[in-house]
This record gives structure tokens, C-alpha cells and sequence, in this order.
């Protein structure tokens, strides 16, 4: 039986009706399109299928969707909302050369996202512990590294420089 | 075959689960964080015809701690947040460690220590050292609930004494006594994101410098995590040195009975078996020592 349900995706609403058996993965590429998410393994090793749900990084692979009824769900085309200027984050992977084919970089942004937001200063050790879930082919890793503790850098809250007149 | 489909329930009262548990009978599976119940099914190891979820039951996913009592970790108090609770980071760093040692990022965020329990893998992380800590189950079904020791819970990979329709509510983990110490050690392929491929939980209390308590769990290298007799039997009532600590690994490496699989032969485990309790009795007693 389907179960009718409500997604909240990057801040858009959708009403579904959908097969309990269904991943959230599916239910992201297949009925919103959202393709920037992507299916590797489909068993919760290579984090190509991360999304933020309610805050926290998860594999959309091993998700059902119908169990993500009424939840904030964040994917890759919700981390630069305005379409045209993008994250830092994003940024510093297209400046440090951190993307090759890009099969994993939605996943690797979002877990760089998911650890910023929990520890704004992280170590290269935190840096590389944080992507334990997410594999390269590509870039041996080093760039992405790289990518992530400069994006730190700039997100960064900016001191407040003295005002005293 | 195409893979099974299912109806899904997820209850919001913990009656409710098991009622259903009941009346679906065959292929029906209780599910935590899915991630291990959502791959044996992808691999067609089994085929639900019904899951009925825990995560809308309120409560469950609770992490409690009473002073003088114990710990209590809900069934669906996920690894990830086990991990980062304050009160079990000071407590029960061994717990902590175990549960933030499990899997990565992401599964951590959805995967719970009951669920590890449950799914009853021989090389489950967090077995050990709740097993060396003397952990047990609260549990309900339809005769109503029970509690059960973790060391009687384990029967082969993959089973458990669960009864039909039962349920795993929390696992509860005595309060340390002062004198005592308690470790997780373990070794994986790659690093910590795989499973172990031999792991060691070693909870141990001290009185005056001779040690008076002692449990010692061998994991990933038998059938179930295993009680060390012969090892413990080293130990007790003795000053650790590292002589002895050295002999006691040996001894577990003979009481364990390893596997050659994927992750590591026969040869290697135990080997690897006598370093990793050498390390943790040693490590342990020094924890004990400091926390007196
Ligand atoms: C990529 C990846 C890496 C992994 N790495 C590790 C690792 O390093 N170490 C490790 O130990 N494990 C690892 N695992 C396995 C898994 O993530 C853990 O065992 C996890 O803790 C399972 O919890 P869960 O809540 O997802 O369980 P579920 O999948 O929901 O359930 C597991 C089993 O237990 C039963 N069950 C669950 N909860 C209850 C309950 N309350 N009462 C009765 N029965 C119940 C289910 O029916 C099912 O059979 C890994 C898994 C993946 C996908
Ligand atoms: S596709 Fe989900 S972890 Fe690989
Ligand atoms: S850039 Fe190709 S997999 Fe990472």
C-alpha cells in the first residue's frame, strides 16, 4: 500500500504518494528530478547518495523514503540555494581542483557540510575522519582535504573589527 | 527475483509493535536505523514481507543515566549519538568508543547500538565491551517484558535468544564501580570504517593493586563474541605486570576461535588476538588504577 507523505526538500513542499519499499534515493532522482544526488553502491559504503536530513548527514540509499515523512532534507541543490552563486564550500572545490569526473562530490560537499556546521574548525585529522563514509576514484582525496579546510577558513564568522570611535 | 516488497508500520506505542509483530507472523522484521536489515534484504538474504519500524515510538531513543545505577541506551539512540553523549564519554569511554568506532559519518546517523546488538554479527562493534561491562537486555514481547543478560543473548551469527515478537527496548550497563577500568580495542582493514576483524572488550576492578573482577570478550573470531575463562583465570587475584599481561594474550589467542574470511585469516587473528587483549588488560588496569 502507499503511503502518502510529505517531503521537504530545499525548502520546496512535495505531497507524494509513495511504495513503502522505496528509497528516499529513488524517490529524489526518479520523482523530483533531483538527479544531483547520486546512487553508487546502493549499500552504504561510497556516500555518493548523501543527503542532510533534519541537520545530520545519512546515505539516501539505505533510507526509506516514506520514513522521511515531514522532514528538512537538504541535497546538493539546496547548498547554493540562489542557482547561480555558489557555496563556499563548492567553491573551494572547483579553486583547489578537488572534483575530476565529479561522481562524488555532491556527497563529499555535503559531508563537508555536515561537519562544518558541527565543528566550524576542524583538524586535517577531523577533515579526513569526517569523509570515512565517502570514496574518491578520481583525486586521492588529498585535494578534497584541501578543498574543505579552506572553505573552513572562509566560512569562518568574521570578527568584528573595533567599531570603538 | 526482484527484490521483496513490504508493507511498512511504524507504531507509535511500544504494544502496538509487538501486537503487530504477533499477527504478521513469517517475514515480518523489526527495524531500528535499516542498515543492516536494509542490505540483507538487497543481498536477498531475507525477504520482508512486513518491517515494522521503532523509530516513531517516543522514548526509545533515550540515552539515561541514574548515578549509583547504570547507563540505559534506547533501541533507537543512534551510534552516532552514543558516541558524542557527555555522560557516557566520561563514564563509559569504552562504550563511546566502541559506538563512534562503528561503520562511518553517515551510517553512525542512522544506525543504532541495539540494532548492532541485534543483528547478532560475530564481529559487532559494540558487543565487547557491553558484554565486558556486564550489560543486559530489556526486552518485551507478547508474555510481557524480560531481562536478559548480553552474554546469554548471543547463539550464532545472526541469532539471538529472541523470542517471537520480541523486542530489544534498551540495553542497560551497570554503573563502574570505583576501582574499575574498561577498554575497546579492535583492528580493521581499513582503519575504522570497516568491521573488525578482531576486536577485544576487557572490564576489569582492582583491589588494592591485585585485580579482583574481570570479564574478558573476544570478538569477530568465533561464531559470537566470546568469554575468555582460561584468560580471566590468569589474571585474577594477581598484580598485572607485563609479563603476565603478555602470557594472558597468548592464552586468549588459544581459547579464541578464529575464521579465515575476507577480512583476515586464521593466522592473523590470532595473533593479532594476543596483542589486542595484551593491550587492553594493560590498558584497562591502568584506567582502574586512575580511577580509584
Ligand atoms: C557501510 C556500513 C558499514 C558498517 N560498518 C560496521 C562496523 O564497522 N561495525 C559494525 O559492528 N557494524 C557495521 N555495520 C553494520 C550496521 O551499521 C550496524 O550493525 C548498526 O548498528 C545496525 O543498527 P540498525 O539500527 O541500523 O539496525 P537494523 O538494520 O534496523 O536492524 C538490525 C537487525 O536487528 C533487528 N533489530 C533491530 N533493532 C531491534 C530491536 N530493538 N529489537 C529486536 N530486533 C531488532 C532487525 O530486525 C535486524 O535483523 C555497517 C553497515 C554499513 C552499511
Ligand atoms: S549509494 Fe548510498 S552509500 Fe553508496
Ligand atoms: S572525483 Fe571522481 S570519484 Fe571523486
Amino acid at each position: 500500500m502507499k503511503h502518502e507523505i510529505t517531503l521537504k526538500v530545499n525548502n520546496d513542499t512535495y505531497s507524494l504518494a509513495i511504495d513503502p519499499w522505496r528509497t528516499l534515493n529513488d524517490v529524489l532522482r526518479e520523482d523530483l528530478n533531483l538527479t544531483g544526488t547520486k546512487l553508487g553502491c546502493g549499500s552504504g559504503d561510497c556516500g555518493a547518495c548523501t543527503v542532510i536530513v533534519d541537520g545530520r548527514s545519512i546515505s539516501s540509499c539505505l533510507t526509506l523514503a516514506v520514513e522521511m515523512d515531514q522532514k528538512k532534507i537538504m541535497t546538493i541543490e539546496g547548498l547554493a540555494p540562489s542557482g547561480e552563486e555558489l557555496h563556499p564550500i563548492q567553491e573551494s572545490f572547483v579553486e583547489k581542483g578537488a572534483i575530476q569526473c565529479g561522481f562524488c562530490t555532491p556527497g563529499m560537499e555535503l559531508s563537508a557540510y555536515n561537519l562544518l556546521s558541527q565543528n566550524p574548525h576542524p583538524s586535517e585529522k577531523e577533515i579526513r575522519e569526517s569523509l570515512s563514509g565517502n570514496l574518491c576514484r578520481c583525486t586521492g582525496y588529498n585535494k578534497i582535504v584541501e578543498a574543505i579546510a579552506e572553505s573552513a577558513d572562509k566560512m569562518k564568522p568574521k570578527k568584528k573589527k573595533g567599531r570603538k570611535k | 527475483m526482484t527484490l521483496s516488497r513490504f508493507d511498512l508500520f511504524s507504531p507509535e506505542r511500544l504494544d502496538e509493535a509487538v501486537a503487530l509483530l504477533k499477527e504478521k507472523g513469517k517475514d515480518t522484521f523489526v527495524m531500528a536505523g535499516g542498515t543492516d536489515l536494509l542490505i540483507k534484504r538487497r543481498h536477498q538474504v531475507i525477504h520482508p514481507r512486513t518491517i515494522v519500524s521503532l523509530k516513531k515510538i517516543s522514548g526509545l531513543n533515550r540515552i539515561s543515566f541514574r548515578s549509583g545505577k547504570g547507563l540505559t541506551i534506547g533501541a533507537t539512540a543512534l551510534l552516532g549519538d552514543v558516541a558524542r553523549h557527555r555522560t557516557v564519554l566520561r563514564i563509559y569511554p569504552a562504550i563511546a568508543k566502541a559506538a563512534g568506532n562503528t561503520a562511518n559519518v553517515q551510517i553512525r546517523n542512522m544506525g543504532t547500538v541495539v540494532g548492532n546488538l541485534c543483528n547478532a554479527s560475530p564481529a559487532a562493534d559494540n558487543a565487547p565491551a557491553l558484554l565486558a561491562m556486564n550489560a543486559a537486555l530489556n526486552i518485551v514481547g507478547p508474555q510481557g517484558k524480560r531481562v536478559l543478560p548480553l552474554e546469554d543473548f548471543f547463539l550464532g551469527p545472526g541469532f539471538t535468544a529472541l523470542q517471537p515478537a520480541e523486542i530489544v527496548t534498551s540495553v542497560f550497563v551497570p554503573m563502574p564501580l570505583s576501582g574499575s577500568g574498561a577498554t575497546y580495542l579492535h583492528l580493521s582493514a581499513r582503519g575504522r570504517i570497516d568491521c573488525s576483524a578482531a576486536s577485544t572488550g576487557v572490564a576489569l576492578t582492582l583491589k588494592g593493586p591485585r585485580i579482583d573482577k574481570l570479564r574478558i570478550f573476544i570478538g569477530a573470531c568465533g561464531p559470537t563474541p566470546l568469554r575468555m575463562p582460561k584468560t580471566e583465570k590468569i589474571l585474577i587475584n594477581q598484580k598485572l605486570t607485563k609479563t603476565l599481561a603478555v602470557r594472558a594474550g597468548l592464552q586468549a589467542s588459544k581459547e579464541s576461535k578464529p575464521i579465515s574470511d575476507v577480512r583476515a585469516n586464521e593466522d592473523y587473528r590470532s595473533k593479532m588476538v594476543a596483542v589486542l587483549v595484551r593491550r587492553a588488560i594493560l590498558e584497562a588496569n591502568k584506567l582502574a588504577r586512575d580511577n580509584k
